[in-house]
């Protein structure tokens, strides 16, 4: 397959083929007659997303440096370069971006009815724009991407939005760009010490690294920096702009929210936050404040979520809590604690995005999102609610499937520097059943006493194939999650590594469950347990026919097995 | 081409582009006055409206711009002797010309059809748009106290006239009257502080003043009062709260291709001129001690009051007179941090300012059907699905202003904040951005209007047109905005050059603070 790849060049083109390719076929599906504009899109993205399927192969699991960079210069005069790149950090979110958009254009055929063209185009553009997110490491190019997905996403709410639909797109767009614009200021700062320092003009990520800071500036920066994307998480007090959006936006922009969009944030914490302002990340007082700020989010989410009449703002309020748990994973500072940040992020961009097309299937179906207004539809819609289950337990973490893994590897890598906030934490798991279980039993297994729901529609085959690998994906993961927490780690082991070297001072002077350095060797045992524990039946799953991501195991497995 | 003031002759060279459009400007009058047909007596029913006498006269107008905009180009390859005339020939004035003559150009296209219909006189009209511009250059060339004035009583003088231009409109009218009766009131202020500063240093000679200031035979007491009567004059031009009182009821009132370019020419020469006086005469570390703290609050008091005032307006005239206010305080930013980035940045924002504003009043004038009605934002409900050319324009240039990635205001909002973080202003930056984030509401407001609310009514954009020379200006300026927002570079190197035969002049322009 590499052989393959190679012929083609794969590695020189591919990062900006993923960005250019969407603005290509925004033009296109806006050239197309109307009729055919979901088609097109659909497509057009389908093939967006098996190219970016070649990245799994190119990407090398052994490095964790930055890895297909390709750079121009683009404003030479500021030192802004449009170079891009990716690590094992956002690898992974490119491939949930391109997958999500597929499911997403395939799963608004029915909902959205009018103006499709212009529905398409943007919806085009919110994945370009992503993508640049993932892909940029020159932090102008980032800044640049990170505020044009705001644009589409607002349309998107706004035009094809319910009742309260501008309120919501508004509120949305000022909030994010709250937090961005600060980022903005703090991304100058860093350029004008950066230009001091190195006597160029620069924007560069790698450049911006070597600038040192006092803890003073760091501070601030630090402050700015994850201001935004805090908004963007959402944490905890910042995230009342999300159920808002989510129940207002049409369903396929519930699913890119839920889906990639909120990851942009967790994604600035592990290549921004953290690398670029360590004695900042290291201080006690800020290591604190944001793993009380996520465990609030987690259980306050929770509660919140579990008295829900709407069930879109009951899953709503459930991704709040998922990145209570990313936010602990990361501020955890270990390298368990970042996988599984980073494992919560995939399988909250595959549970709740699911999630919300079923739901979305619901409301096109019965126009009501009332968890009561259903009553036991499970007799009647089989494969629904096989595929609502399956989903609703990932998403609540259920061992075998993809939830569990990140919310175990987050709360483990927690456990190991904050006994006390890990246990806390942990309570959110039980809270998530304690929401989740009581919607799947109202709405599928309640007696069927609703004349309308008995004659509700079961999947059709165009929505199987949405949600068909999507639970094939989340019950993979949960079994063998090793080839992606392989190609995750040397990139997340360089993120600590980075935040513990720079920092002596810091460290020295910090409480003492933060003090000893989780030893490398014991960590890279502990990160693989979970995994290790469960590969034979991995495998089992694995050699099933139909699923998706076949081939990328069986190439991934004697590496592991060389590597482990 | 050098040349060399102590010979007179030569001041005729330097004043080219001036002269030629002056002269271009009785030329327009004349015809105006001698031709046979008066304006709107001429209509065609199908397509566009042949616009009569006026569109002779438009086209008139246009090649004496370009013609000037030729001299303009042809200065380039002139040199002075000494840098102390009263006339600059550097590119500092040059590239502020371009931004007079494009924003006269898109202010000329976009009035063929309002003069048509609201059955202005043309020659009038557009004559007096060339003397506006003619002081607007003379503004940015000058390099002695004295010009300045000349320049600015021109330019100003004719936009009193521009706006109260539609006698038929008694909000002309007052709108002309208001601005009048405040202009020569601020007139006063600058003369005065010209006369103190005269006083204080011996000479009306901008570079003189800056060689008194920095040797210390200026006289501090005497000097401070007039940088404060400068300071206020030139506040007024470029409309900074607190004295920016008039400029929302004559922007309302103007007619809206006069609302156009003022907005954008008028505070382009006065900003060029504002910082010319006070980058090359109070240049001295002293002396900015004395104006930089005024400036500090001017222009954070600037941006912050008129975004929030910008956020409850209904009218979309007075939404951009507010908006232009804001402006104005982004602008100021780069006056208070006084370095060469600044300056260049300051050139640079004014250019695309003059883009992006002439461009959004551009499609005002067409939703309002050429005249000055539907101008509430309730009347862009569901604009956007019924013209969507005009309505992804509108959407560009709001975007822009309220500096968006991907347009030029961006970059141009990129460049105010590195001139402030060269002189260290970090405060100044972030409410800078608080107040562009607060302005995104206003801007979004109208994006919001036409896109996500329905028509009130069936039907109710049906007489909106953009004739083809208003279409003309649009995909100018939207081209342009674009391609200065995606390809900056070679608009950021053109504003950097331009700044240094500024730099030149061996003030302390550069490193003036740490």
């Amino acid at each position: 397959m590499n052989a393959i790849l190679t012929a083609i060049g794969y590695q020189s083109w591919i990062l900006h083929a993923l960005i250019w390719l969407p603005v290509l076929g925004m033009g296109l599906v806006l050239w197309v007659e109307e009729e055919r504009a979901k088609t097109v899109a659909f497509w057009w993205s389908l093939g967006v997303f098996v190219l970016s399927l070649g990245l799994w192969w190119v990407f090398d699991p052994n490095s964790g440096a930055m890895q297909l960079q390709t750079s121009a210069p683009w404003i030479p005069a500021w030192g802004i370069n449009y170079s891009l790149g990716v690590d094992g950090i956002s690898l992974f979110m490119v491939l949930l971006t391109t997958f999500t958009s597929v499911a997403a254009i395939l799963g608004s055929f029915n909902y959205v009815k009018q103006r499709q063209r212009a529905f398409y185009a943007l919806m085009l553009m919110l994945e370009a724009a992503v993508v640049g997110v993932f892909c940029a490491t020159d932090l102008f190019l980032f800044y640049v991407f990170f505020e044009l997905s705001l644009v589409p996403m607002y349309f998107i709410v706004g035009i094809w939005g319910g009742e309260r639909r501008i309120y919501a797109a508004i509120k949305f767009f000022l909030f994010t760009a709250l937090g961005s614009l600060l980022m903005l200021v703090g991304i100058l700062y860093l350029f004008f010490k950066a230009k001091a320092l190195l006597g160029v003009p620069t924007f560069a990520y790698a450049d911006l690294l070597q600038v040192p800071l006092t803890l003073h500036e760091q501070i601030w920066l630090f402050s700015a920096f994850a201001l935004a994307f805090a908004v963007k998480v959402p944490i905890f007090p910042l995230h009342t702009w999300l159920p808002d959006a989510h129940v207002e936006a049409p369903t396929p922009g519930s699913v890119v929210l839920a889906a990639v969009l909120l990851k942009m944030g967790t994604y600035g914490f592990f290549r921004f936050v953290l690398p670029l302002f360590p004695g900042a990340a290291m201080q006690p007082t800020v290591v604190t404040v944001m793993l009380t700020l996520g465990i609030a989010g987690i259980i306050y989410t929770a509660w919140v979520a579990a008295v829900q009449p709407d069930a879109k703002k009951l899953v709503a309020y459930t991704s709040v809590a998922h990145m209570g748990f990313v936010v602990i994973g990361v501020f955890a500072l270990t390298v368990n604690g970042l996988q599984g940040g980073l494992m919560v992020m995939i399988s909250h961009g595959l549970s709740t995005g699911a999630l919300f097309l079923l739901l979305g299937m619901m409301y096109e179906r019965r126009h009501t999102r009332l968890i009561d207004a259903f009553g036991g539809i499970g007799r009647v819609t089989p494969w629904f609610a096989t595929a609502f289950v399956i989903t609703a337990l990932a998403s609540i973490g259920l061992p075998g499937t993809s939830g569990f893994v990140g919310e175990f590897l987050a709360l483990l890598g927690t456990f190991e520097t904050h006994k006390i906030m890990a246990g806390f934490a942990a309570t959110g798991v039980i809270f998530a059943a304690y929401y989740m279980l009581p919607m799947v039993q109202k709405v599928f297994y309640n007696p069927l006493d609703k004349p309308e729901s008995r004659a509700m529609k079961d999947l059709s085959h165009r929505e199987i194939a949405i949600l068909a690998p999507m639970v094939a994906l989340m019950i993979l993961i949960g079994w063998y999650p090793t080839p992606i927490l392989r190609r995750m780690e040397p990139s997340v082991r360089a993120v600590i590594e980075r935040v513990e070297s720079a920092t002596p001072a810091a460290t020295a002077t910090s409480e003492p469950s933060t003090a000893p350095a989780p030893n490398p060797t014991t960590d890279l045992a502990e990160a693989r347990e979970p995994s290790a524990a469960r590969r034979s039946p991995g495998e089992a799953v694995d050699a099933s026919p139909g699923t998706r991501d076949h081939g990328a195991h069986d190439a991934a497995h004697p590496m592991t097995r060389t590597t482990s | 081409m050098t040349l060399d003031f102590s010979r007179n002759l030569d001041y005729f060279w330097a004043l080219l582009p001036e002269i030629v459009l002056s002269v271009w400007a009785m030329v327009v009058l004349v015809a105006g006055v001698s031709g046979r047909h008066r304006p709107g007596q001429r209509t065609d029913s199908e397509g566009d409206p042949d616009f009569g006498q006026g569109a002779t006269l438009g086209w008139l107008a246009l090649a004496g711009i370009l013609v000037a905009g030729f001299f303009n180009g042809w200065l380039y390859g002139v040199t002075e002797v000494g840098h102390t005339s009263m006339i600059a020939v550097d590119h500092f004035r040059l590239f502020a010309n371009w931004i007079f003559l494009l924003a006269g150009a898109l202010a000329i296209l976009i009035s063929f059809s309002y003069v048509y219909r609201q059955r202005l006189q043309v020659g009038e009209f557009y004559g007096l748009i060339l003397l506006a511009i003619t002081g607007m250059m003379f503004m940015a060339a000058a390099r002695d106290l004295i010009v300045i004035f000349l320049g600015l009583e021109v330019m100003s003088i004719s936009v009193y006239a521009l706006t109260a231009f539609n006698r038929r409109d008694r909000k002309s009218g007052e709108a002309g009257l208001k601005y009048f009766l405040l202009g020569a009131f601020s007139t006063g202020f600058l003369l005065y502080g010209i006369a103190l500063v005269y006083g204080a240093t011996g000479s009306t000679n901008v570079v003189a003043i800056g060689a008194s200031v920095a040797n210390g035979t200026a006289r501090t007491g005497l000097l401070t009062v007039g940088i404060a009567l400068l300071t206020i004059g030139f506040a007024f031009k470029v409309s900074a709260v607190p004295f920016h009182m008039w400029t929302p009821d004559v922007y309302e009132g103007a007619p809206a291709p006069v609302t156009a370019f003022m907005s954008a020419a008028v505070k382009a020469a006065a900003f060029v001129a504002f910082l010319r006086v006070f980058l090359v005469g109070f240049d001295a570390a002293t002396t900015y001690d004395i104006w930089y703290p005024i400036m500090w609050w001017l222009a954070a008091i600037t941006m912050v009051v008129a975004n929030l005032i910008a956020l409850v307006q209904s009218n979309v005239k007075r939404m951009l007179a507010y908006s232009s206010i804001a402006h104005a305080g982004y602008l100021l930013v780069a006056l208070t941090a006084a370095n060469a980035t600044a300056a260049a940045g300051m050139l640079f924002y004014l250019l695309v300012y003059t883009l992006m504003n002439i461009g959004a009043f551009a499609v005002v004038i067409a939703v309002s059907h050429q005249s000055e009605e539907r101008l509430q934002i309730e009347d862009y409900a569901g604009f956007g699905w019924s013209n969507p050319l005009l309505g992804v324009l509108l959407t560009i240039f709001l975007l822009s202003l309220a500096g968006f990635p991907g347009t030029g205001g961006f970059m141009g909002k990129i460049y105010l904040l590195q001139g402030a973080a060269d002189s260290g202003l970090w405060v100044l930056s972030v409410i800078l951005v608080l107040s562009t984030m607060v302005s995104y509401w206003y801007y979004l407001r109208v994006a919001w209007f036409m896109w996500m609310r329905e028509p009130v009514s069936e039907g109710q954009h049906d007489l909106v047109t953009a004739p083809l020379p208003m279409r003309l200006a649009l995909v100018a300026s939207v081209a342009l905005i674009l391609y200065m927002g995606i390809f900056p570079s070679s608009a950021l190197g053109f504003a950097q050059a331009s700044v240094h035969g500024l730099g030149s002049l061996g003030g302390g322009l550069l490193g003036l603070r740490p």
